[in-house]
C-alpha cells in the first residue's frame, strides 16, 4: 500500500462524486454536473473516467482498464498502475474476471455480466455542442426535449457523403427520453449499449458524469430511409478468425500490406486459447510468445 | 354606394408653428350605383383632397364618408382595407408598385388579392393591357421603366381588372392618345352599366361631357378664408 | 373575426429607462403591420417583446393558437412558447447570420424546423428544402453549401425559407432589408408580398424604412421613446400624419 487515500481522491470527494452518479443512474442520460478534481495526470487522459471509478472502486474489486479495446497501450497501462498503486486493488485483462472495467473508446466484445461496472472516459459529453455552442442553449434544449438539431448534423453528413457518415460517438437516446453522447465508442458497439452491466460516463475537464442502467433502451438516431447501421470494417480478423469483432487495421509495411486484428485484445486471446486460427495466425504463436 | 355628410378637413403642421391649414368645410356628396359624378373646380380647390378622403388616404376632421355600410371616417385600418381589397376602387394619376414586379402581375394583383385564380387572373390581365395597347413584349417587365403614358394605362388596367363597386378615378385619360382615350371612356362606361358608382375628376372636358351624369363644383367646400 | 394576436399595454423598462410602453393592438390574420420610429424607439425592445424574447414588465399577447384558441404567450410555460416559435411563429433577424447555422448547409438550415417538429425522412425533408430554395429564388445546385459562400440578399432569402418551411401563421420581421443594397431589397421585399399573400401570413416588421413599409405593411405604428404615438392605415400615417414626429419623419425622407 502507499500513503494515499484508498483511490487517491479523499473520501468527501468520492461521496461527491458517488452522488453525482447516482443521481445519474436516475435520470438516465442525464448529464449531471460535479465538481471535478484535478488529477496526477493532463486532461484528455482519462481524468473523468478515473474519478469515476475511484469512486466506484472498493477494496475488492478486480479492475480492468481498456483503451481502443487494448489493455497494453499507454494510457491503459498508466491508468492500471495508478490504481494499483493508489488503492492497491487486483487488476486483470481477462474481461469476465474484472468487476469494475474502464475504457476509453470500446465497449469490450464478451457480453458483461450484471455484477460489473463499464467506465467511460468522456472528452466531451454534450452531443449539440457542435451545433449549438452556448451551454445554456444546449441544457435548455436537453429540458424540453428539443432534440431536432441533432437530426440535423445527421443530415448533414447524408447531403455531404450520400450516408451518415458519423462512424463514432454516434449519439443515442436512451430511455425515450435523453439524447446522450456515448463517448467516441464506435457506432458498431452502439448496440451493445443496451446491456446488464452498468455504464457510467466521466468527462473530468467538462465537469460532468452521466449514466445508463442496465437493460436500458438505447435508440441509435437515425433517418426512416437512412437507418442506422452498426459497421465495422468487412474483414475477419487475421489472428482468431472473428468475423463478429471490431477491428483494427494494420499496415505491415510499404506496399500495400496490411492486416485486420480484433481492437479487443482479450476478446482475441481468449479465441486463440480457444483454438480459433485467423489469415495470418499460427497455431502456436500465444506459446511462442509467452 | 358613396354617400359624404358634412366632411371637414384641415392639416396641422406641428412642424411649422403648429399652423393649422383648413382645406375643406361642409363637403356634401352622394353618389348612385351605375352613376358617374364629376368633381370640378380650379386647380388646388380640394378635388384630390376630397378624393383622398373617400379612400381613407386622408383622415376626415369630422363628417361621415360612407361606401356602402362603412363609414371611412371612423372604420378600423382593417375595415378599410377590405373596402379597397372588394368594393373601392382607385385609379390615380401614379403608379406605386414594387420594383421588378412584371406588368402583367401588377395588374393582376387586385384580383388575386380578392381570392382569384392565378390563372384566371392573368388572363383578364393580359386582356385589359391589350385593350390598352400596352405592346405584349413589355407584359414580363416592370412597369417603372415605362413611359409616363405607359404608366398611366398600366394603372388603369390594374384599376380596372377587378370590378369595383365604388370607383374613384383620378384623371384617368389625362396624357392619353385619342385611341387609349376612348378604350378608357369604354371602361368607365361598362363600369357604370354594371352599376358601380365613381367619382372622378377629369380636366377633358371631352371626356367629362360623355361619361359624367353630373358635377360638383368642390369650390363650395372650401373653408371661408376670412374666417 | 377573431384576432390572430391581441396586444394589451405591453411594458419593458431597462432599469429606470423605458423601453416601450403602453403598447395594445390587435393584428388580424392575413395583415401586414408595419411599426417605424428611430433608433431606440423601442421598436425592437417591443418586437422581442412579442415574439417571447424578452418577458415584458406587464401586459398580454394573447395569440389565437390552432389547439387551445387565444392563449397568453406571456404566461404560457416556456416549452410551449417555444413550440410556438418553431411552428406557428417566425422571426426574420436583420443580420442573416442572427438567424442562420452558418456552419450548416442550406438544405439542413431550412430543414431544420421540419426536423425539430418530428420530420425523421432525409428524402422527403431535402425535397421540402429544396423547393423553398426555388420559391426564395436560390438555384437547386447550392442546396449543399453552407450560408457562409452565399451574397448578403441570398442569405436573407434563406433566412426566410427557413422560417416559412413550417408554414407558420405569424412572422416578425426586424428589419429584413436593412443592410441590403437597394436593387436586392426591392427583390426581396417583392418576394416577401408574394409569399404574405400565398400563404395568408400576418406579420409584424420593424423598421426605419418608410419606403418598405408603404410596399409591404397595410398598417403603421409609429414609436417615439417607447411610446406608440400614431397608429394607422399605411398609406394615411405616410400621406396625412397626425403627430408631430410623424410629420418630422415623414418630411425627412430624402426624394430620389
Amino acid at each position: 500500500m502507499s500513503d494515499y487515500n484508498f483511490a487517491y481522491l479523499d473520501e468527501q470527494t468520492k461521496r461527491m462524486i458517488r452522488r453525482a452518479i447516482l443521481k445519474g443512474l436516475a435520470i438516465p442520460g442525464y448529464q449531471v454536473p460535479f465538481a471535478s478534481r484535478e488529477m496526477p495526470m493532463p486532461y484528455g487522459w482519462g481524468t473523468g473516467g478515473v474519478q469515476v471509478s475511484a469512486a466506484t472502486l472498493t477494496p475488492d474489486d478486480t479492475l480492468k482498464v481498456i483503451d481502443q479495446g487494448a489493455d497494453d497501450t499507454t494510457n491503459a497501462v498508466s491508468i492500471r498502475k495508478f490504481f494499483e498503486r493508489t488503492a492497491g486493488v487486483a487488476t486483470t485483462e481477462e474481461t469476465g474476471e474484472a468487476d469494475v472495467i474502464q475504457t476509453r473508446h470500446r465497449i469490450p466484445e464478451a457480453a458483461l455480466r450484471e455484477d460489473q461496472i463499464l467506465v467511460y472516459q468522456v472528452p466531451i459529453p454534450e452531443p449539440l455542442r457542435f451545433l449549438e455552442p452556448r451551454e445554456t442553449e444546449t441544457r435548455k434544449m436537453h429540458a424540453l426535449e428539443e432534440y431536432g438539431l441533432m437530426h440535423v448534423k445527421l443530415y448533414e453528413d447524408i447531403s455531404q457523403h450520400g450516408a451518415i457518415a458519423t462512424s463514432y460517438a454516434y449519439p443515442v437516446k436512451v430511455e425515450g427520453r435523453y439524447v446522450m453522447d456515448p463517448s467516441p465508442i464506435p457506432k458498431f458497439d452502439n448496440p451493445k449499449m443496451e446491456m446488464a452491466a452498468i455504464q457510467l460516463f466521466g468527462a473530468g475537464r467538462e465537469q460532468r458524469i452521466y449514466a445508463v442502467p442496465p437493460y436500458t433502451k438505447i435508440v441509435s438516431l437515425d433517418f426512416e430511409d437512412y437507418p442506422f447501421e452498426a459497421s465495422k470494417a468487412d474483414h475477419a480478423c487475421d489472428l482468431c478468425g472473428s468475423e463478429h469483432s471490431y477491428l483494427d487495421e494494420v499496415i505491415l509495411d510499404d506496399k500495400g500490406g496490411r492486416m485486420f486484428v480484433c481492437s479487443d485484445t482479450d476478446y482475441c486471446r481468449s479465441r486463440r486459447a480457444e483454438g480459433y486460427v485467423g489469415r495470418l495466425g499460427t497455431e502456436n504463436e500465444l506459446e511462442a510468445s509467452a | 354606394m358613396i354617400e359624404l355628410n358634412n366632411v371637414s378637413k384641415s392639416f396641422t403642421l406641428h412642424n411649422q408653428g403648429s399652423a393649422v391649414i383648413p382645406v375643406m368645410e361642409g363637403a356634401n356628396l352622394k353618389v348612385a350605383p351605375g352613376e358617374c359624378v364629376g368633381l370640378v373646380g380650379a386647380s388646388g380647390a380640394g378635388k384630390s383632397t376630397l378624393m383622398r378622403l373617400i379612400y381613407g388616404n386622408y383622415l376626415a376632421a369630422s363628417g361621415q364618408i360612407l361606401i356602402g355600410d362603412v363609414d371611412v371616417a371612423k372604420a378600423e385600418p382593417r375595415e378599410i382595407l377590405e373596402l379597397r381589397r372588394k368594393t373601392l376602387g382607385y385609379v390615380s394619376q401614379f403608379l406605386r408598385v414594387v420594383p421588378r414586379v412584371a406588368t402583367l402581375d401588377v395588374v393582376a394583383e387586385p384580383l388575386l388579392a380578392v381570392g382569384e385564380d392565378q390563372a384566371v387572373a392573368r388572363d383578364k390581365a393580359a386582356s385589359l393591357l391589350a385593350q390598352l395597347n400596352i405592346p405584349e413584349r413589355l407584359w414580363g417587365l416592370s412597369p417603372t421603366t415605362f413611359s409616363g403614358g405607359e404608366q398611366q394605362r398600366v394603372n388603369i388596367a390594374r384599376g380596372f381588372a377587378h370590378d369595383y363597386p365604388a370607383m374613384l378615378l383620378d384623371e384617368p385619360t389625362a396624357s392619353l392618345d385619342a385611341q387609349n382615350r376612348a378604350t378608357v371612356l369604354g371602361l368607365i362606361n361598362s363600369a357604370k352599366a354594371r352599376g358601380a358608382a365613381i367619382v372622378g375628376i377629369f380636366h377633358d372636358e371631352a371626356a367629362r361631357e360623355e361619361v359624367c351624369d353630373r358635377f360638383i363644383d368642390v369650390t363650395g367646400y372650401s373653408p371661408q378664408v376670412a374666417a | 373575426m377573431t384576432p390572430l394576436l391581441q396586444v394589451r399595454d405591453i411594458r419593458k423598462t431597462y432599469g429606470s429607462f423605458v423601453g416601450c410602453t403602453d403598447v395594445s393592438f390587435d393584428l388580424y390574420p392575413g395583415e401586414v403591420m408595419g411599426i417605424v420610429g428611430e433608433s431606440g424607439s423601442g421598436k425592437s425592445t417591443l418586437l422581442n417583446c412579442l415574439a417571447g424574447h424578452l418577458p415584458p414588465d406587464q401586459g398580454e399577447v394573447v395569440f389565437d393558437t390552432l389547439a387551445d384558441g387565444p392563449v397568453d404567450t406571456v404566461t404560457m410555460s416556456e416549452p410551449e412558447r417555444r413550440m410556438l416559435s418553431r411552428t406557428d411563429w417566425a422571426f426574420v433577424h436583420q443580420h442573416a447570420r442572427d438567424g442562420l447555422r452558418m456552419s450548416v448547409s442550406a438544405g439542413g438550415n431550412i430543414g431544420e424546423r421540419l426536423m425539430a417538429v418530428g420530420d425523421r425522412h432525409y428524402g422527403n425533408i431535402r425535397e421540402r428544402a429544396v423547393d423553398w430554395l426555388g420559391r426564395v429564388e436560390i438555384k437547386e445546385e447550392r442546396v449543399d453549401d453552407r450560408p457562409t459562400a452565399f451574397s448578403g440578399g441570398m442569405q436573407q432569402r434563406l433566412q426566410i425559407a427557413r422560417n416559412l418551411v413550417t408554414g407558420p401563421r405569424l412572422v416578425f420581421m426586424d428589419e429584413p432589408t436593412g443592410g441590403l443594397d437597394v436593387s436586392v431589397q426591392a427583390r426581396l421585399l417583392d418576394l416577401l408580398r408574394g409569399l404574405v399573400r400565398e400563404m395568408g401570413l400576418s406579420a409584424i416588421i420593424v423598421t426605419h424604412d418608410l419606403a418598405v413599409v408603404r410596399l409591404l405593411a397595410d398598417r403603421l405604428m409609429v414609436m417615439k421613446d417607447g411610446h406608440v404615438v400614431e397608429t394607422g392605415l399605411t398609406d394615411q400615417v405616410l400621406d396625412d400624419p397626425q403627430h408631430a414626429y410623424t410629420q418630422l419623419l415623414v418630411s425627412s425622407v430624402l426624394q430620389v
